[in-house]
C-alpha cells in the first residue's frame, strides 16, 4: 500500500514536471515576443519591459526555465493580467464555491443514481428500467450547458421557483467562515442564510450532477446485473439466508465496487461542467474565472489553471485508487 | 455439534425425499420453450447416497435447482412434487422454503472458484449460515466455524478464518463450500458435480472427504455426477437419467453388474477395458443427444439404439423392473421395452 | 475414463445453433445490427444530420450569418415564425432555419475532421507503442497519461487559446483530447493480441513483425476503433458547442454554430427561448444519434446474450 502512494507521488511529480516544461513552452509559442503576447490588448512599452524584467524573458531560456520552476515551486504562479491578483489566492478564494457546487452535485448523482440503478437492474425489463436506461443516455447527451439554460429558463425565470444566479441573496447580511455557505450559515446559526444558500445552490447542481448521475446509474445497472448473474449469489440462496441480507451484503456490496472507482473519475467531468455551469449561473467559483481568462486570453490564469487541475486530479485519482485498495481484499494483497 | 450416526432407518419408514413427475420448462421471449427436465422420479432414504447420472444436457443439475427451488422465478415453469419429509417444497412459500435452505437441505455446487464471495472473509462466509438458522452466540459460532474448518481437513483454520478465497486453492474452496453447507447438520445434501472443476490429482481427495463426512453424520446425499466411476465408489443406488428422465434404477451393484437399460449397457460397454485384447475397437454409444424422440412418442433414446423397434414407439414407457429382475430383484427398474440381458 | 466421455465421439459435429452458419464476422455483426432498433434510430438520425449538413446550400431558405433583417429585432423582442422566416429570427437578425441548418454544417465538418486527425495521431502512437514495446512504449504512455491528466473540456480549452480564435484551432484542441483515447485504444488492443495463439503461430510461420500487425492485428482492432470513434464524434460535437459556448471558436458571434447560438442566446431567454432551445436540442439529438448508433455497433460487433 505504501508503495502504491509513494510510487504515485512520485508519478505526479514527474508529470507535473512534464506540464510544467509545456506550459513554459507554450507561452514561448505565442505569436511574437512573450511580454507582448502575455500582456495582449494591454501592451504598452513600459508594460512591456516591465514584464520583461519580471519574468526575465531577456535571459537564456534554461536560465527562464529554472527561475519558471522556481517561482513556481514557490506558489507564485505568476499575477493575472486583467486583475493584477495573484493567481493562487484568487483561485483560493474563489476554490469554495467550486468545491461545494460539485459535492452538491455529487452528492445528488449517488443518491439518486445508486439506487436507482439497483432497483432498475432488480427489476429489469421493466417500465423503471426502462426509464433509468433511457433517462441516463439523455444525461450523456444532453449538454451541460444546455441543461443548465433549460433549468434556469424554466425553473427560474418561467416558474421561479429557484433564483437566477450567484450563490446567496445579498440582502441576507451572511457571515462567511469557510466559504461554504451552506455550511456557515449552519455553524453560524444563521438558518436562513444556510437555507439560502442551498436554494441557490439546487439549479446549478442538477445541471452540473446530470453527467454524473447518468454515468452511475449506468454503472451500478451493469454492476448489478453482473453480480447477479454470479455464482456466489446462487449459494448465498442455497444457505437459505433471508432476502435483504442476500442484497446487501452478496449483492450491493460488490456491485459498488466499480461505481466507487468511477466516483474518483467524475472529477474531470464535473470540473469541465463547473466551468460552464458557473457561468450561466454566475457562480464565482474557479470555474467562472476560467472562463473569464479563457475569454481575455489571460495567460498566467490558464497556465496556474492547467497545473493545479492537473495536481488535483492526480489526488484524487490517488486517493480513489487506495479506497480501492481498502474495499476490494483481492486487490490489497498484490 | 458432533455428528451422530444414524442406525438404519425402520423398513417401511416414508423416504425423506421423494421427487415424482418432475417437469422444468425454461421460456425466453423469442425462443420456443424447452423442457429441460421431463418427469423426473426418484426417492431418496434417511442416510442414503443416491446418485444421479447423466451426460451434460439431460436435466440432472436443473433437477437438483428445482428441488433446492433455486430456479429463476421468470421464464421458469415447475410442476410435479418434490416432497421433503412428507412436507411438499413446490408450493411452499418462498419465504419458507429459504429458512429449510442450509437447515434442512443443503447444496454443494459444481464451481468453487466462483461459488464463494470474493470479497468477505471465509469466517464470515462460514458463520453467516449459523446466524442465521441456530441460536449460537458470536464465540460459539465462532467455535463451530473452527470446528467445521478441521473436519473438511484444512489445516491452520484460525488463520483461514480471516483470509479471503482467492488466497486458497481450488480444492481447499471446494473444501470450505463442503463445510458451509454441513454446518447445520442438514439431513439431505445435495452435491452437484462437486468434483469435475477440480484437478484430477485432488478430485478423489474431495469425494472421500464428502463421503466420509456423509455417512459419518448419517446425511443422506444425492450425488450429480457423469462420471460412472465416481458413481461406483460412492453411491448406494443410482438414477439413470436421459433426455430429462429416469431410464433406470437399481442399487449400485445391480446396475453394474446387470445393465438393463440401452443407455446403460450401452455407456458400460463403451468403457475401454485393460484387459481386452489388443487392437479392440472402441464401442461408443453412436448419435448425438439431439437424436431423439420426445417421450410422448416413444423411447427417446430410440434413434441411437441398435434393439429398438415398433414396440419403442409408443408413449409413456413405464420404470418398472424387467421380466428378468421382477422376482428377485424388484428394486431393480428400467424404461426399456427390449432391455439387455432379457431372455425374450 | 468415464463411459459418458464416449458417447458421441462418431457423431457429426455440431451444426451452428443461431442460424448464422457460413457469416463472417462481419456480416454477422451487419445483422445484428440491422435488428436493433436503437442502431437504427440511431442509423437515421446520423443520415439525416450529415444530409442536413452536406446539403445545407440547398436546404436553407436564405444565406447564413446576413443580419440582414436585423432592423426587426427591437431590445425587448425577437421576430418569432411568420411566412417569411418559418423558425423567426435570431437576435442578429439572421435566419433562425438557415443558422440551425448551417450549425449543422460546422458541427459536421469540426467533428469528422477533429476526430479523423485524433483517430490518425492516436492509432499511429498506439500502434507503435504497442508494437514496438520497450522505451518507445513508456515514453509514448507517459505523454498520452500527461495529456489524460487534464481534463478534456480543459485541454481542447488551452489549444485553442494557444491557436487562436478559428476552425483549425478548436479542431486541432478536440484531437487533442481525443488521441490519448485512440492511442489507448489500440496500444490494448495490439498488446490482448501480441498474447494470443494465432499471432505466435504466425511468427512461428516466419512472418515478418511488421506484415503481422498491419495485416491481421490491425483489421482486428478496426471493430472496437469504428465503435470509440462513432462514440467520439458524439462528444465532439458537444465539444465544438461547448467550446464556441466559451468564446473560442471563430470570433464572428453571429456565426451559424449552434454552441455559439446558445450563448447568445442566453441574453434573451425571457423573450426568445426558441433561440435556445431549438440548437441545444440539434446537439443534444445529434449526440443522441452518434451515441445509440456506437452502442449498437458495439452490441453488434460484440454481441452478449444477456443485454
Amino acid at each position: 500500500m505504501l508503495t502504491l502512494i509513494v510510487r504515485r507521488l512520485g508519478l505526479l511529480v514527474l508529470v507535473l514536471f512534464g506540464l510544467s516544461i509545456l506550459l513554459f513552452a507554450w507561452v514561448r509559442a505565442l505569436p511574437g515576443d512573450p511580454a507582448r503576447a502575455l500582456l495582449g490588448q494591454k501592451a504598452t512599452p513600459a508594460g512591456i519591459a516591465e514584464v520583461t524584467a519580471r519574468y526575465g524573458f531577456d535571459k537564456p531560456v534554461w536560465q527562464q526555465y529554472l527561475t519558471y520552476l522556481g517561482r513556481l515551486v514557490r506558489g507564485d504562479f505568476g499575477a493575472s493580467i486583467n486583475t493584477g491578483q495573484p493567481v493562487l489566492s484568487t483561485f483560493t478564494e474563489r476554490f469554495p464555491a467550486t468545491i461545494e457546487l460539485s459535492v452538491a452535485a455529487l452528492l445528488l448523482a449517488v443518491v439518486v443514481g445508486v439506487p436507482l440503478g439497483y432497483v432498475a437492474a432488480r427489476r429489469r425489463g421493466g417500465l423503471l428500467d426502462n426509464l433509468a436506461v433511457g433517462g441516463s443516455l439523455l444525461g450523456v447527451v444532453v449538454p451541460v450547458f444546455f441543461l443548465a439554460v433549460l433549468l434556469k429558463y424554466v425553473l427560474s425565470i418561467w416558474l421561479g421557483w429557484f433564483p437566477t444566479s450567484g450563490r446567496q441573496d445579498a440582502r441576507i447580511d451572511a457571515t462567511h467562515v469557510t466559504g461554504f455557505y451552506v455550511l456557515d450559515g449552519l455553524l453560524t446559526r444563521e438558518w436562513d442564510a444556510s437555507w439560502d444558500a442551498l436554494k441557490h445552490l439546487v439549479l446549478p447542481a442538477l445541471a452540473l450532477g446530470s453527467i454524473p448521475l447518468a454515468i452511475i446509474v449506468r454503472i451500478t445497472r451493469a454492476s448489478v446485473l453482473e453480480v447477479l448473474s454470479e455464482d456466489h449469489v446462487r449459494t448465498a440462496q442455497a444457505k437459505g439466508l433471508a432476502r435483504s441480507v442476500i442484497s446487501r451484503r452478496h449483492i450491493l456490496r460488490n456491485a459498488l465496487l466499480p461505481v466507487s472507482t468511477t466516483l474518483g473519475l467524475q472529477a474531470g467531468a464535473l470540473l469541465s461542467g463547473a466551468v460552464l455551469t458557473e457561468t450561466v449561473f454566475s457562480i464565482n467559483g474557479i470555474g467562472s474565472y476560467l472562463f473569464d481568462a479563457v475569454n481575455q486570453l489571460d495567460y498566467p490564469v490558464l497556465q496556474g489553471f492547467i497545473l493545479f487541475i492537473a495536481l488535483v486530479y492526480a489526488l484524487v485519482n490517488l486517493v480513489v485508487d487506495v479506497s480501492y485498495g481498502l474495499i476490494d481484499p483481492r486487490v490489497r494483497v498484490s | 455439534m458432533t455428528p451422530t450416526p444414524q442406525t438404519t432407518p425402520p423398513a417401511g419408514a416414508r423416504p425423506l425425499l421423494e421427487v415424482e413427475d418432475l417437469r422444468v420448462r425454461f421460456s425466453r421471449r423469442g425462443q420456443p420453450a424447452t423442457t429441460a427436465v421431463d418427469g423426473v422420479s426418484f426417492s431418496v432414504d434417511a442416510g442414503e447416497v443416491v446418485g444421479l447420472v447423466g451426460e451434460s444436457g439431460c436435466g440432472k443439475s436443473v433437477t437438483s435447482l428445482a428441488v433446492m427451488g433455486l430456479l429463476p422465478s421468470r421464464g421458469t415453469r415447475v410442476t410435479g412434487s418434490v416432497r421433503f419429509d412428507g412436507t411438499e417444497l413446490l408450493t411452499m412459500a418462498p419465504g419458507q422454503l429459504a429458512a429449510r435452505r442450509g437447515k434442512d437441505l443443503a447444496m454443494v455446487f459444481q464451481d468453487p472458484m466462483t461459488s464463494l464471495n470474493p470479497v468477505l472473509t471465509l469466517g464470515r462466509q462460514l458463520t453467516e449460515v449459523l446466524r442465521a438458522h441456530t441460536d449460537l452466540d458470536r464465540a460459539a459460532r465462532k467455535a463451530e466455524a473452527l470446528d467445521l474448518l478441521g473436519r473438511v481437513g484444512i489445516p491452520d483454520p484460525r488463520r483461514r478464518l480471516g483470509e479471503y478465497p482467492h488466497q486458497l486453492s481450488g480444492g481447499m474452496r471446494q473444501r470450505v463450500l463442503i463445510a458451509i453447507a454441513l454446518a447445520c447438520s442438514p439431513r439431505l445434501i445435495i452435491a452437484d458435480e462437486p468434483t469435475t472443476a477440480l484437478d484430477v490429482t485432488i478430485q478423489a481427495q474431495v469425494l472421500d472427504l464428502l463421503t466420509t463426512l456423509v455417512r459419518e453424520s448419517g446425511t443422506a446425499m444425492v450425488l450429480i455426477t457423469h462420471d460412472l466411476g465416481v458413481v461406483a465408489g460412492t453411491c448406494d443406488r443410482v438414477n439413470v437419467l436421459y433426455a430429462g428422465r429416469v431410464v433406470e434404477s437399481a442399487s449400485r451393484q445391480d446396475l453394474f453388474a446387470r445393465p438393463r437399460h440401452r443407455y446403460t449397457s450401452g455407456l458400460l460397454a463403451a468403457v475401454p477395458r485393460v484387459d481386452a485384447p489388443e487392437g479392440t475397437p472402441l464401442q461408443p454409444v453412436r448419435g448425438t443427444v439431439r437424436d431423439r424422440l420426445e417421450w410422448d412418442a416413444g423411447c427417446a433414446f430410440l434413434p441411437r439404439c441398435g434393439r429398438g423397434d415398433g414396440a419403442c414407439r409408443t408413449g409413456g414407457i413405464p420404470l418398472a423392473p424387467t421380466d428378468a429382475d421382477r422376482a428377485r430383484h424388484p428394486d431393480h427398474e428400467a424404461r426399456c421395452v427390449h432391455p439387455a440381458g432379457a431372455t425374450t | 475414463m468415464s463411459a459418458l466421455d464416449a458417447v458421441g465421439t462418431t457423431a457429426e459435429p455440431d451444426a451452428e445453433p443461431t442460424g448464422e452458419a457460413g457469416l463472417g464476422p462481419w456480416a454477422a455483426a451487419w445483422r445484428r445490427l440491422r435488428r436493433n432498433p436503437s442502431g437504427i434510430v440511431g442509423a437515421v438520425i446520423v443520415l439525416l444530420f450529415v444530409l442536413v449538413a452536406v446539403l445545407a446550400p440547398v436546404l436553407a431558405p436564405y444565406r447564413p450569418a446576413t443580419g440582414q433583417w436585423f432592423g426587426e429585432v427591437t431590445p425587448t423582442s425577437v421576430p418569432g415564425p411568420s411566412a417569411e422566416h418559418v423558425l423567426g429570427l435570431d437576435s442578429f437578425g439572421s435566419d433562425l432555419l438557415t443558422q440551425l441548418l448551417y450549425g449543422a454544417r460546422s458541427s459536421l465538418v469540426i467533428g469528422v475532421v477533429s476526430t479523423a486527425v485524433g483517430l490518425a495521431v492516436g492509432a499511429v502512437l498506439g500502434i507503435l507503442a504497442g508494437g514496438l514495446g520497450g522505451w518507445v512504449d513508456t515514453v509514448i504512455m507517459r505523454i498520452v497519461d500527461v495529456l489524460l491528466s487534464i481534463p478534456s473540456l480543459l485541454l481542447a480549452v488551452s489549444v485553442a487559446a494557444l491557436l487562436g480564435r478559428n476552425a483549425v484551432s478548436i479542431m486541432l484542441a478536440i484531437s487533442a483530447a481525443q488521441v490519448p483515447i485512440f492511442a489507448r485504444l489500440l496500444r490494448a488492443s495490439l498488446l490482448a493480441q501480441r498474447g494470443q495463439d494465432y499471432v505466435v503461430a504466425l511468427r512461428s510461420l516466419g512472418l515478418r513483425r511488421r506484415r503481422i500487425v498491419v495485416g491481421h492485428m490491425l483489421p482486428n482492432a478496426l471493430g472496437p476503433v469504428l465503435v470509440q470513434a462513432t462514440l467520439v464524434l458524439a462528444t465532439a460535437v458537444i465539444e465544438v458547442a461547448a467550446l464556441s459556448f466559451l468564446g473560442l471558436g471563430a470570433a464572428d458571434p453571429a456565426v451559424a454554430e449552434w454552441g455559439r447560438m446558445l450563448v447568445t442566446a442566453q441574453g434573451r431567454l425571457e423573450q426568445a427561448p426558441q433561440l435556445a432551445v431549438y440548437p441545444g436540442l440539434a446537439i443534444a439529438v445529434t449526440a443522441l444519434g452518434f451515441t445509440l448508433l456506437g452502442e449498437a455497433l458495439r452490441e453488434a460487433l460484440d454481441p452478449r446474450s444477456d443485454r
